[in-house]
């Protein structure tokens, strides 16, 4: 719009003893430059601009050595602080699976974080060998202030469980049990907490799919035999029990109601 | 066999006297709220041991997430908490805002301020009134739902629902407010404070009221921090903490309000911290409307939103529940590669068998009913 506008006044005022060539060489360049203008201008307006107008700032991740928090953290336990970063002002520290607890024992007791805000869990099958992740955040009530910690953990590995350190681990470790199959050892009651008890797999790992799986065997078993439950992608998949042969003393309905 | 049959006093012994025995409650039944199970072991009318069994609601909506992309993912957070869908949304899009760098403008944010603290009143209101239901008094809910209802009606004069509101997107509003949106709200706010004052007429002096609060289902401090507890539960207990303050979001900084702390870490302090918590939403509200700036709603965003290769963000908002708060790692494409939600009811309905503990069993329902959950978010 603004190049075209800006390019009118020039197009306006060819000098006519010129050859046609050099006419249109001079509105090109004359183009160009009004182009150019049009283009710092824009600039400048989006110097102006609030910053909603303009196209969004996507943060990048950084990395967080200088953070005294990291700092006294690698003093004190050294390699087992493998890497800082920090992205949209989210520090993350990626820590060794052994050493975990007593990190977030230093944590909660000599740095403040008392409140534990959520454990989870993250799959990602594309890494080898270590493929899941627990996810630890922490909340500092003095400091005002949000950690998050990381370890990976391949898979049939325990991760030592927080919850001799923080009692409110239990059920969100549970939880990531449920979903991820990471088990946690010293963990009072390592059980499943969303799903039943004979549930067969983990939904929340990558592979497993979202019309879900051949579990019915286990919940029904009246109805299902045991290697086969309802199957994937056909709704319920629900099969009533199978009508008794006609042969059979209870089969006469059947046999009657075909006749007719 | 004829020694397993017991006979005469044995049996009068076992089955009252000296054996404890287990008692199940729930999933279906109306003190619960939902479907929570309890597995109790009591002696008498004592509780002895209390196990929470959850996930009857489960409905995979962590797997869900990471097959929609961000803008599809706003109507799931309506169905966690199903009564506060205001402050889900409001949670998710802050988080997919963090990750994508979205600024929002200033209408948008008060909008979103309003909406959360006009939620925060409607879901205090059901709990009022369920939680005085579950006690015996039934009064109080006539009175709750009056006003809890013309505060869904301004939901739904702004976004079409009442419940399942789906009222925020990741960049701004989807709506600016109707034509007389601002004067009905504000007609509202201004009458409520003497409609908090009515509820607490019928129920803060009450001799019964207090009889069955006061000193009950304690949660000392210490240890609502070890469980994770947030929100009105630990405010109740005497830890002046809340988002809204510490890590202001929307509008937060630019009103003012105050954070009611009660100490005595009982049913009755918590009880009323959400009463006064309705007072300063109520104020928020009225501040916000009278601020109200005017402009854009909508931030400039590309048309499909891609999360950056690597990256991953925490943001969490304060709900009428406590911290609702999303994780959400990205991974380049235009769905969250994983995104897990951190419900404030999961950990507050943890610490259950703390407070429980040694009390009566018909005071287990005034504990219930004082943590304020949601199975729907409990579950997710």
């Amino acid at each position: 719009m603004s190049d075209s506008e800006n390019g009118k006044p020039e197009n306006g005022t060819p000098e006519p003893e010129e050859p046609q060539t050099e006419a249109k060489a001079a509105a090109d360049e004359a183009k160009a430059k009004a182009a150019a203008a049009a283009k710092a201008k824009a600039q400048q307006d989006d110097a102006e601009k609030e910053p909603w107008e303009k196209d969004p700032v996507v943060p990048e991740l950084a990395e967080a050595d200088g953070d005294p928090l990291v700092k006294e953290l690698v003093s004190e336990y050294g390699e087992s602080i493998q890497s800082a970063q920090s992205f949209a002002g989210d520090l993350v520290l990626e820590v060794g699976l052994s050493d975990i607890r007593d990190v977030c024992r230093s944590l909660k007791e000599r740095h403040g974080y008392t409140l534990l805000v959520d454990i989870c869990g993250a799959h990602f099958p594309q890494r080898e060998p270590e493929q899941l992740e627990v996810i630890y955040i922490f909340y500092s009530l003095e400091q005002n202030r949000r950690v998050r910690l990381k370890v990976r953990v391949s898979e049939g590995v325990e991760v030592p469980s927080l919850t001799p350190v923080y009692a409110g681990a239990n059920w969100p470790e549970r939880e990531v049990y449920d979903m991820f199959g990471i088990r946690f050892s010293q963990h009072p009651d390592m059980t499943r907490i969303l799903l039943w008890e004979g549930f067969n797999g983990h939904p929340l790992l990558k592979e497993f799919p979202l019309e879900g799986i051949d579990t019915g065997a286990a919940i029904y078993p009246e109805y299902y035999e045991e290697s086969a439950g309802p199957v994937a992608g056909t709704g319920t998949g629900w099969k009533p029990p199978a009508p008794p042969a006609p042969g059979e003393p209870d089969g006469g309905d059947a046999g009657e109601s075909e006749t007719p | 066999m004829t020694d397993e049959i017991l006979t005469g006093a044995d049996q009068y012994e076992t089955l009252f006297g000296v054996e404890e025995m287990e008692l199940n409650f729930g999933p279906q039944h109306p003190a619960t709220h939902g479907v929570l199970r309890l597995k109790m072991k009591i002696d008498g009318e004592r509780i002895v041991d209390c196990y929470p069994i959850i996930g009857y609601l489960h409905r995979g909506t962590e797997k869900l997430f990471e097959l929609h992309p961000f803008f599809q993912n706003v109507p799931h957070t309506d169905r966690m908490d199903y009564v506060a869908a205001a402050t889900n949304n409001l949670a998710y899009v802050g988080a997919v805002e963090k990750l994508l760098g979205l600024v929002v403008p200033p209408r948008a944010r008060y909008i979103r301020t309003i909406l959360s603290e006009l939620q925060r009143i409607s879901s205090h209101l059901l709990w009022l009134a369920t939680h005085a239901i579950d006690i015996g008094a039934m009064t109080p809910f006539f009175y709750t739902f009056r006003e809890r209802e013309l505060v869904l009606d301004l939901f739904e004069e702004y976004c079409g629902a009442r419940l399942t509101l789906n009222c925020m997107r990741p960049g701004g509003q989807p709506y600016d407010l109707t034509v007389g949106w601002a004067e009905k709200s504000a007609a509202f706010v201004d009458s409520f404070p003497a409609k908090v004052d009515e509820y607490e007429g019928l129920l803060t002096e009450n001799r019964i009221w207090k009889k069955r609060t006061i000193g009950i289902g304690m949660l000392p401090p210490e240890v609502a921090l070890e469980y994770g507890v947030t929100g009105p539960m630990l405010r109740g207990s005497g830890i002046q903490w809340d988002i809204r303050k510490a890590m202001p979001y929307e509008a937060y900084d630019e009103v003012e309000f105050e954070v009611p702390v009660f100490t005595n870490c009982d049913t009755y302090d918590r009880y009323l911290v959400r009463m006064e918590e309705m007072r300063q939403s109520a104020s928020i509200v009225k501040q916000c409307l009278d601020k109200l700036p005017e402009g854009p709603i909508m931030a400039k965003r590309p048309r499909v939103l891609k999360a950056p290769k690597e990256g991953e963000v925490y943001h969490s908002v304060e709900g009428p529940k406590g911290e609702i708060g999303f994780y959400i790692v990205g991974d380049g494409t235009a769905n969250p590669y994983r995104c897990r939600v951190r419900p404030p009811s999961l950990y507050n309905i943890q610490v259950l068998p703390e407070m429980v503990r040694g009390g009566l069993i018909a005071d287990l329902v005034a504990v219930i009913g004082t943590t304020d959950i949601v199975l729907g978010e409990v579950d997710r």
